[in-house]
């Protein structure tokens, strides 16, 4: 079975539809498959619910999709770096379910995993705990927490190979290896393409099993959102 | 005169212990990676998948890919590690990391933190600060003593809290208190600059404490009784 595709339109095609959940790695703008969720803002697929720990901000990475009101309902930890975020969800128009951002990971990795439930100490005595189900354990409060498994996972890669195994860069890894687990259909953008057995098999952070369609970026735009430079001695 | 930022953040730095693995929040807790004590080597834990932050790149050396949890490019070091998100906070909830000192919103005499909301006005998110407080065995907090001339230290938080009994001890620039859950008042003032005093300390600060008895140049009874 082929899992190269051409372009990012090419590898979404048929995948896309109204209301469904899509989790998308990256923190920050950092491990960010910009390239896919362009192809969804294409695509006009409205009414989604965006499982990503942050939302990007103005114009770049999810907050495109903001901007053009694809997305229903965000699922993340932190969006404070959004202004086009804020305004929408305080005018009502937009749906947000915070998230501790361990509680976040961990749900996904859950989700990913076959475990539709767990128990953490997270959150215990706060609103986030409000309407869950509380357990004593050993003499400490846990709150019951669901795994998230989506429709549709998008991640981004550093090197790939054509069966679709993956490797990241530095801290560019972020929540792409557990997104790619969490969803019934994985695409991984790279930005190098390899042929199978070029990458150590000790390497493989995500293996091929995971990735259903992966496509090779025709350029590599990075974004730094916090430039932060010392003095040269 | 209070201690300034830096003097703030140094006090908090002697809670760290040689090895200890270490996670800053954002702000004032980001200065105490300036002020490790000599002899002391610790490792920083960024949330985002990263043991080992280095100092921020030279000019033209930053990588996107490499950035902290603030999101400023940062560098990696010789014992660096990066693994992903879940791993980082399986680090952090299963109580690996030794310390967590992060900034506050309000804190109350019971260890109860906020420090993520403000109702009707910031919609940022937690982050992981929820998870730190909760799965960190020590939990400081550096922040101002007051915020408009309002105490912040107060018998009961009355912004949505980020955990509960969760705090372990608090630097402000007027005071160091431990929080001692097995005694009534819990807040136990054990430092402060030289030139506060403790009448300035207890102006400043909603909750009660009590005096740690080395505190004192006087009888320790003539501050415990209040």
């Amino acid at each position: 079975m082929r899992k190269v595709y051409s372009g990012a339109v090419e590898a979404l095609a048929g995948l896309l539809r109204d209301d469904m959940t899509i989790l998308a790695g990256g923190f920050g703008l950092c491990g960010v498959p910009m390239a896919l969720i362009e192809a969804i803002r294409e695509s006009g697929v409205r009414n989604l619910t965006i499982v990503s720990n942050n939302a990007g901000i103005d114009g770049i990475g999810l907050g495109i999709l903001l901007d053009t009101r694809q997305v229903k309902k965000m699922i993340s930890s932190y969006v404070g770096e959004n202004a086009t975020f804020a305004r929408q969800y305080l005018a009502g128009e937009l749906e947000i379910e915070f998230n501790p951002q361990g509680t976040l990971a961990e749900r996904i990795r859950a989700g990913g995993a076959g475990i539709p439930a767990f128990f953490t100490a997270t959150g215990y005595g706060t609103q986030v705990a409000d309407g869950k189900e509380t357990r004593e354990f050993d003499g400490r409060h846990y709150v019951m927490e669901r795994g998230i498994f989506g429709d549709l996972a998008v991640v981004h890669a550093w090197k790939g190979d054509t069966e679709g195994n993956l490797v990241y860069r530095k801290t560019a890894r972020n929540f792409n290896p557990i997104c790619a687990a969490a969803a019934k259909v994985t695409v991984a953008e790279v930005e190098e393409l390899v042929e199978p057995g070029t990458i150590d098999p000790d390497h493989i952070v995500t293996p091929g099993i995971y990735v259903k369609r992966i496509v090779k970026l025709a350029q590599v735009e990075k974004h730094i959102e916090k430039r932060t430079v010392r003095e040269r001695a | 005169m209070p201690w300034t930022r830096d003097q703030m953040a140094a006090r908090a730095a002697r809670e760290l212990q040689d090895g200890f693995y270490v996670n800053l929040g954002i702000g004032i807790p980001t200065l105490v990676a300036n002020h490790i004590p000599e002899g002391v080597s610790v490792h920083l834990h960024s949330e985002n998948g990263m043991l080992g932050i280095g100092p921020f790149p030279y000019e033209g050396e930053e990588d996107a890919d490499l950035i902290n949890a603030g999101k400023q490019t940062v560098t990696e070091l010789p014992t660096t590690s990066y693994f992903d998100s879940a791993e980082s906070f399986a680090m952090v909830r299963g109580g690996h990391i030794d310390i967590s000192i992060l900034g506050a919103l309000q804190v109350a005499e019971n260890g109860d933190l906020a420090n993520w909301m403000i109702p009707g006005k910031m919609v940022k998110g937690m982050g992981g600060a929820m998870d730190l407080v909760a799965g960190v065995p020590r939990v400081v907090v550096l922040m101002e003593h007051t915020a408009k001339g309002e105490p912040k230290i107060l018998r009961k938080c009355s912004l949505p809290l980020t955990g509960k009994g969760v705090v372990s001890m608090i630097v402000t620039d007027m005071a160091v208190f431990e929080v001692d859950h097995s005694r009534s008042p819990s807040l136990v003032l054990v430092d402060k600059p030289d030139d506060v005093t403790i009448e300035q300390i207890r102006d400043a600060t909603e909750a009660d404490f009590v005096v740690h008895s080395t505190m004192h140049r006087t009888p320790v009874a003539a501050d415990m009784g209040k």
